[in-house]
């Protein structure tokens, strides 16, 4: 543009905050309410982040998407369960000396572990944080009830509280063990066994199980949205992975419960 | 045909409100659900009562000025504004819940009249484009390609009534804002602010307390003209893009 010449901010549209009413009045609003005024953005891109709602939830997207691809690897492993007691817990004992001899044992576990705290501390708090503000945002609820969006999306919130007690009982009942009666350290398969063998152990882990896929329905989807990679061309294709991934993740993880209970892995 | 409107009455900003119940009588098919609510004022003055108050404009379907939630839907059942919305969608003998868009940020002035100035607002911090005054330029004097002329019109359908919002149950604004982003990010004429734009107008925004998107697509069912969900994908795009660029 060259310069001097005067800029004018062209309006691309304003709202009829002052249309007519049918009293005859102008809708005057609030004249005595000051306007709003946009917060200053701070300079460094992890504030910027979490300062904004948009940028809120690109976190709870990341740290999501950190816990699905540890889930991914958690199901393949946990197949192997398929092949036998030996297999198993060759594969378990391989899980704590991996990365050596350049990494001391249970080193890259530990190195999971941290990364999959951290998603989990950042997730919740960002649920929680947004889920507080989107709550505050309906002070008034509609007189007409009617039933708002699919069964997934509507369970987002109480199925992820569920997932996370459920996570701390898996803790306590595989890996400390203090919750798994018969358990023996380092004895993976027996120890899978023996909670399957529990009536409690199948409620608990079934459960948790359907929730995760609903979970994953709405928020797998929802974290490509997010992440600004659910573009008009790829939007059927999206919702066909994501409907196809919770299902997948689902029934391999009900398997296990499911072929224990039936005899084939004893 | 006769129906029974169910109106949120409330006198004033501050007062308390509830649901009222009118008979009206008279009622055609062929009316718009505005008619149907001037008919009932007409009768309300003529008795001596206060008539409802509600926004409205066009009734044409172009402005943007109306809106009223209409047994739990955003402009009621049909995909389209409500003067644009006609008695032969109901039943004779219907009873009609109409209720204010519910958000913080749109507070209720009176009866169904809601202070969408906010919108404006969040308009003010970026929904414009720098251009130099003076005579209109010549029709193409900046090049758009066609793919992108075609997105930026689709986006720029937005009318900002606010039904995504009053749909949303997060009370989200994240259509009407990802319209208007969407629009002119996509053309040569936004370009210059393209980074600016989206951060500064999420900002109002958020400021403006409307809730986060969950995604649950209810605002793009309630559009009167059809925005995409995908905008939303596109303004969360053009924001992590500007937040690596700016920050």
């Amino acid at each position: 543009m060259p310069p001097g010449l005067p800029t004018v901010a062209v309006m691309a549209l304003t709202t009829k905050s002052a249309s007519r009413t049918t009293a005859g009045k102008p809708a005057a609003g609030k004249p005595a309410a000051e306007p709003a005024r946009p917060r200053r953005y701070p300079p460094s891109l992890p504030a910027l982040l979490w300062h904004s709602t948009v940028g809120k939830k690109t976190v709870l997207a990341v740290s999501g998407l950190i816990m699905l691809a540890y889930l991914v690897a958690h199901l393949v492993g946990n197949l192997k369960i398929f092949f036998g007691a030996e297999e198993f817990n060759d594969y378990g004992h391989w899980l704590r000396t991996l990365g050596g001899p350049v990494l001391h044992y249970e080193w890259a576990l530990w190195l999971i572990r941290v990364v999959l705290v951290a998603a989990v501390v950042l997730h919740g708090v960002t649920a929680y944080q947004l889920s507080r503000r989107d709550i505050a945002a309906r002070p008034v609820a509609y007189v007409h009830k009617r039933r708002r969006t699919s069964y997934a999306t509507r369970t987002m919130r109480w199925g992820g509280v569920i997932l996370g007690l459920f996570v701390v009982w898996h803790i306590l009942d595989l890996t400390t063990l203090t919750v798994n009666e018969n358990a023996q350290s380092g004895h993976p398969y027996e120890n899978t066994v023996a909670t399957f063998s529990t009536w409690y152990g199948n409620v608990i882990y079934i459960t948790a199980m359907l929730a995760l896929g609903l979970h994953l329905r709405h928020g797998f989807w929802s974290a490509v949205q997010t992440l600004g990679a659910a573009g008009p061309a790829r939007a059927r294709a999206l919702k066909a992975v994501t409907d196809t991934s919770a299902l997948l993740l689902t029934c391999g993880f009900i398997s296990i419960p499911v072929a224990v209970m039936t005899g084939v892995v004893n | 045909m006769k129906v029974t409107l169910r109106v949120w009455r409330q006198p004033g900003p501050d007062a308390t409100g509830g649901m009222v119940p009118y008979e009206v009588d008279g009622v055609t098919p062929e009316m718009s659900f505005l008619e149907v609510l001037d008919t009932l004022n007409e009768r309300l003055i003529l008795a001596g009562d206060e008539p409802v108050a509600f926004d409205h404009d066009c009734r044409e379907g172009i402005c943007g000025a109306c809106g009223v939630v209409i047994n739990g839907r955003a402009h009621g059942p049909e995909r389209t504004t409500a003067c644009q919305l006609h008695m032969r969608a109901f039943a004779d003998g219907d009873v009609i819940d109409v209720e204010p868009w519910r958000a913080s940020a749109f507070p209720v002035v009176k009866d169904l009249v809601v202070d969408r100035s906010a919108f404006d607002r969040v308009i003010g911090a970026g929904g414009y484009i720098t251009a130099p005054t003076g005579s209109a330029p010549d029709a193409h004097a900046t090049p758009v390609p066609k793919p992108a002329a075609e997105t930026a019109f689709e986006h720029a359908e937005c009318i900002g009534c606010g039904a995504c919002v009053a749909a949303c149950p997060n009370g989200s604004a994240m259509l009407f804002t990802a319209a208007k982003v969407v629009h002119l990010n996509t053309l040569p004429q936004g370009a210059p602010e393209r980074e600016s734009r989206v951060l500064d107008m999420v900002g109002q925004m958020d400021a403006e307390g409307f809730g986060g998107c969950t995604n649950t697509g209810e605002c793009a069912v309630a559009c009167p003209k059809g925005i995409p969900l995908t905008a939303i994908s596109s303004l969360n795009r053009e924001f992590l893009r500007a937040a690596r660029k700016s920050a």
